[in-house]
């Protein structure tokens, strides 16, 4: 319909990252690495911990800034949003969580609850709004995040490790949502070290280890004839130094 | 002279009967020490939360100067603000030496390290969980002081209280600046002083028996709406 026409027209820029590299107390933690990533596809970030992956998914979004290089989106910067392996919610209800970000976002107070509650209702929260945010379990809070970020209506969602404190249901949940974002138009950056969870959503890999990019494939390749040796061990389970 | 125990009597009759004295040096006291608390948490918490968020070059110095005047003694800021309203001083044309605005003023210099400090260190550990999401949410950081105020309400209520407990039960500043004249600048701290000086221990404990169940029933009250919000909120 309407919607779906000017989501095709409107294309989703082109995150381009060059000699990039983020060093801490002079240890360098990632880099330097070249990066081009086009059009509206689901890309999971793949390695083993202290790979980089996060510091990769903050680079992006930009809640940090590169040691060295540059971050930058071709034509223009789209709207973005992230969610975080741990959700941060504010201390008030599930849905003034959500009217917050929409107040932040500069959406009309009297539009506001309206869609809170529509934002609620898709995330099967409904029933949970008055409940304050915190008391949530775990599951229900990721979902609010989720929710929350699917207000602020983002053409590239950062998704850093979303579902390694979650039981199968709440999972599910949360690969569910991945693929509503996707549906409607959203670009999907999703960090993850869950082959099974790669294997379900991924249209392409990047596959980092010890700060470096290893590969960057189609995620038929990645998972069927990985180039590296790096990766071959990674996908066969084994410990990858 | 009475004995202790018939003071204690007489000063339980002076509050039951509302004596108008102790009344009227309660309420100056309550309306000085409040007015100087609201106004160091008007300035106070803004300015916490601003420490907390901005680095720059003198940030460290400026909170360490905070935390250390939190330990003001009340006679040295009591001396400080008479320098400042002293006929000779350069606020003395205004006049306000041995008025009610004078202890609101040397009360307020007591009161906002304390909520400033205070409010710094509460803001600054809720920003360290808040700040990437707040700025994934595109908030600058002139917009999250409110979020993070808001957020940080449980534990600013002690913060304030905090202050409100030093204001009400400090002496020294409001005797220099008031001057302790009868009707006029005499609070429940410097009348007891007076009084106990005097002899006259009725009123004296009296007022001390107010003061004390002042403190504590504000401090139930805090408790109260914190025991209950934070059952509420989590």
């Amino acid at each position: 319909m309407n919607d779906m026409t000017t989501l095709s027209i409107t294309e989703t820029p082109a995150l381009e990252l060059h000699g990039v590299s983020f060093t801490h107390r002079g240890q360098r933690l990632l880099g330097p690495l070249d990066l081009r990533l086009t059009g509206c596809r689901r890309t999971l970030v793949m390695g083993p911990n202290g790979a980089g992956k996060s510091l990769l998914m903050r680079l992006a979004h930009g809640l940090l800034a590169p040691s060295a290089g540059r971050v930058s989106w071709q034509q223009r910067t789209p709207r973005q949003a992230m969610v975080f392996q741990r959700p941060v919610l504010l201390k008030r209800s599930a849905l003034a969580n959500l009217t917050y970000a929409l107040a932040v976002n500069g959406t009309p107070r009297p539009e506001r609850r309206a869609r809170a509650r529509e934002a609620l209702e898709r995330f099967g929260l409904a029933a949970l709004e008055k409940r304050p945010a915190r008391v949530l379990s775990g599951g229900e809070q990721q979902r609010l995040a989720l929710a929350r970020a699917w207000l602020l209506d983002p053409e590239v969602l950062f998704l850093d490790e979303p579902t390694s404190a979650l039981d199968p249901a709440a999972i599910k949940a949360v690969e569910d949502a991945v693929q509503e974002f996707h549906c409607r138009g959203t670009r999907i950056l999703m960090s993850s070290h869950d082959l099974h969870q790669a294997r379900r959503l991924a249209d392409e890999v990047l596959f980092l280890n010890a700060g470096r990019l290893i590969e960057h494939t189609d995620a038929a390749t990645f998972f069927t004839a990985p180039a590296s040796k790096e990766a071959r061990a990674f996908i066969r389970g084994e410990l990858v130094l | 002279m009475p004995s202790d125990s018939g003071a204690f009597v007489t000063a339980l009759n002076l509050i039951l009967g509302l004596d108008p004295d102790l009344l009227n040096i309660v309420a100056l006291s309550l309306q000085v020490s409040l007015t100087a608390v609201a106004l160091a948490t008007l300035i106070g918490l803004p300015l916490g939360a601003a420490l907390a968020l901005w680095r720059f070059p003198g940030h460290g110095v400026l909170v360490v100067a905070l935390n250390a005047l939190m330990g003001l003694p009340p006679v040295v800021a009591g001396l400080c603000v008479y320098l400042l309203l002293s006929r000779a001083g350069p606020l003395g044309e205004l006049g306000l030496l041995f008025t009610p605005t004078a202890m609101v003023v040397a009360q307020l210099v007591l009161v906002l390290p304390i909520i400033a400090a205070l409010a710094r260190q509460q803001v600054e550990e809720l920003h360290q969980e808040y700040r990437e999401q707040l700025t994934s949410l595109g908030l600058s950081r002139l917009r999250m002081i409110p979020t993070l105020l808001w957020d940080a309400r449980l534990g600013l209520v002690t913060v304030v209280l905090a202050g409100f407990g030093r204001a009400s039960a400090e002496v020294g500043a409001v005797m220099i600046v008031g001057g302790n004249i009868d009707g006029v600048t005499r609070v429940m701290t410097t009348a007891i002083v007076l009084e106990t000086s005097k002899g006259d221990l009725p009123l004296a404990l009296g007022l001390g028996i107010v003061l004390l169940g002042l403190v504590a029933l504000v401090n139930a009250g805090a408790y109260l709406v914190g025991e209950t919000s934070r059952r509420k909120l989590g």
